[in-house]
């Protein structure tokens, strides 16, 4: 594999995730190919149960698929577990009470072996980034819940892995505080330049951050769509009231809810749409727009 | 285009908040001393002014001059006789909370062990093992404490095993999965997340157990002992008829108690003070 900037940073072929509890099975994911693209950032969107949780942990090889290979900078992923090229935040912060939110951040430094003085200036740093730095000597449970999940991203990002996996980061943040989380996770994607796997259930999110958009659908999970999101960078309040931005956010909600409709043919009786979206930005759907969307879309 | 972030948060110094928590503290525990106080002056002149025939309560100021009295030495020797019980508990203490912890830590890090031993030790801590102190003070000899320390130990034990087992155990699972993802050894994971976490169910079961260890000592001073032990005092005293030496006697084994409980009380506020029992102020 050689590692030329046209390589993938994840490549997922033919992978099935198949749980099973007791004689009950169920399958998680089906047939998911996907490649990303170093620097990209990618959202995964889907209803609840379409496996795009368990999508993330089988790139992060927090769980093993069933069938097919997942490869992370051209080796297997649990190899890039043990290299550390993964930085992980999860829904809740996970921070640990214990510690303060400098120790918190330089917890995976001290496991990787960082010398105290390295430890001390990579925590400074991150700790600038996310622009937290008046708090170092706080714990966890005095700060928001908007800033303890910004001290989970500056952990993630303290051992400078490749590809940062985050999972319904913000999901429960009020939408204010959302807002203003999403234009600071791109700003440390556009100064760090890793690569991002974002799972989300909320439509504008996923098309404000993203490159592309992996639309999924449950019963059994799997990819429906990949949607282009080809608005212009650095992205601000103003790419939310543009035209094509909501064009890609009606792009992105009727793929999710033909990818719904396909699975309700599939034999999943009262499948409901459970996107889940409260967004409350309905543009004027344009057939031209979502039709172009669909076409630059990949796979279908 | 960096989206500059207002600061939250921000809380008053701890000048500004010293005087508040105390006004609040005392107003908080007023209640419980005026209950107590007057009980203890209903008590003194209940039994003062109304004789109760053949009713054996002595009066407060009777108890306090017996424990004076019998302080240092003479028949009834309460200070050594206290001295003595303590470290019979405390010995006790010990040796069940390490015991305890030990095979806590084995039952988090072997799954068969815990399928073995938890349903086992769970089911023991619904027995009432002091019935076991006279085989205590038969197998290690009755005037010896270490009789009364393995009665002790082995009431500790249990509490201790069950919850240190649960702290090691119960950790969110996002946080193993974050460990995972940063490839930790399993001794990692002990050393950072399951260890600190199961710090406050420590001292949730040492609290437990400095209750039970005086409870175990003083039990199985009853079924013999030297006789400067406390259970010894109470039994020999109440036989007696000395019933104000007995409760002399009864009131130290409880200041002695609550000293012990204090004193974990204080290490516990030493070692996590993070915890959320811990944080003063607010609700």
């Amino acid at each position: 594999m050689t590692e030329t900037a046209a390589a993938p940073v994840v490549r997922i072929q033919g992978v099935d995730k198949v749980f099973t509890s007791g004689t009950a099975t169920t399958t998680a994911l089906k047939g998911i190919d996907l490649e990303i693209r170093r620097g990209e950032f990618i959202s995964l969107i889907g209803p609840s149960g379409c496996g795009k949780s368990t999508l993330l942990r089988v790139i992060g090889d927090l769980v093993a698929p069933t069938a097919g290979t997942v490869e992370v900078n051209g080796k297997p992923a649990v190899r890039a577990r043990l290299d550390r090229d993964y930085g992980m935040v999860f829904q809740a912060p996970v921070l640990f009470d214990w510690r303060s939110v400098e120790d918190n951040v330089k917890l995976p430094l001290e496991l990787m072996g960082y010398d105290s003085a390295r430890r001390s200036a990579r925590a400074k740093e991150m700790l600038d980034l996310v622009e937290l730095s008046d708090f170092v000597k706080h714990h966890p449970y005095q700060l928001s819940g908007g800033m303890q999940q910004r001290v989970a991203i500056a952990r993630a990002l303290a051992f400078e892995p490749s590809i940062l996996l985050m999972d319904e980061p913000f999901g429960a943040l009020d939408e204010m505080t959302r807002e203003r989380m999403n234009q600071e996770v791109l700003r440390i994607w556009e100064q760090t330049g890793i690569t991002v796997v974002f799972v989300t259930h909320s439509i504008p999110e996923a098309v404000f951050l993203s490159s592309r958009v992996v639309v999924m659908s449950a019963r059994p999970g799997r990819i429906t769509d990949v949607i282009e999101i080809e608005l212009p960078r650095p992205r601000g309040v103003e790419t939310r009231e543009e035209r094509r931005y909501f064009e890609l956010v009606t792009a992105v909600r009727e793929a999710l809810r033909r990818g719904d409709a396909d699975g309700a043919d599939g034999g999943a009786a009262g499948a409901t749409s459970g996107t889940g979206a409260s967004d409350g930005t309905d543009g004027g759907p344009s057939q031209a727009a979502l039709d172009r969307a669909r076409a630059e879309g990949g796979i279908g | 285009m960096s989206g500059t972030l207002a600061v939250e948060g921000g809380q008053p110094t701890a000048a500004q908040r010293l005087p508040v928590r105390w006004i609040r503290r005392v107003a908080f525990y007023l209640p419980a001393i005026v209950v107590f106080v007057v009980t203890i002056a209903a008590w003194e002149i209940l039994v003062n002014n109304i004789k109760i025939r053949g009713f054996p309560l002595p009066a407060p100021s009777q108890i306090i001059d017996a424990l004076g009295e019998n302080w240092g030495a003479g028949r009834w020797p309460l200070q050594t006789s206290a001295t003595a019980t303590l470290i019979e508990a405390f010995g006790g203490l010990a040796i069940g909370t390490t015991a305890g912890v030990i095979v806590a830590l084995l039952t988090a890090r072997f799954v068969t062990a815990r399928e073995l031993l938890l349903p086992l030790a769970i089911g023991a801590s619904a027995v009432p093992i002091i019935a076991f102190a006279p085989l205590m003070n038969n197998w290690f000899g009755v005037l010896n404490p270490l009789s009364k320390m393995m009665i002790v130990a082995v009431l500790v034990f249990f509490p201790v095993l069950v919850n240190v087992t649960r702290g090691l155990t119960q950790v969110e699972p996002a946080a193993l999965e974050l460990m995972r993802s940063y490839a930790a050894s399993d001794w990692a994971v002990l050393r950072l997340v399951r260890i600190p976490n199961a710090l406050p169910y420590f001292f949730t079961a040492l609290k437990v157990g400095t209750t039970l260890s005086l409870i175990g000592a003083i039990v199985g001073e009853y079924f013999g002992g030297t006789s400067s032990v406390l259970g010894q005092v109470i039994v020999a005293s109440a036989g007696a008829l000395r019933f104000d030496v007995t409760w002399a006697a009864i009131i130290l084994a409880a200041a002695t108690g609550i000293a012990m409980y204090l004193a974990i009380v204080v290490v516990e506020r030493l070692v996590i003070p993070w915890h959320a029992s811990m944080r003063g102020g607010g609700t």
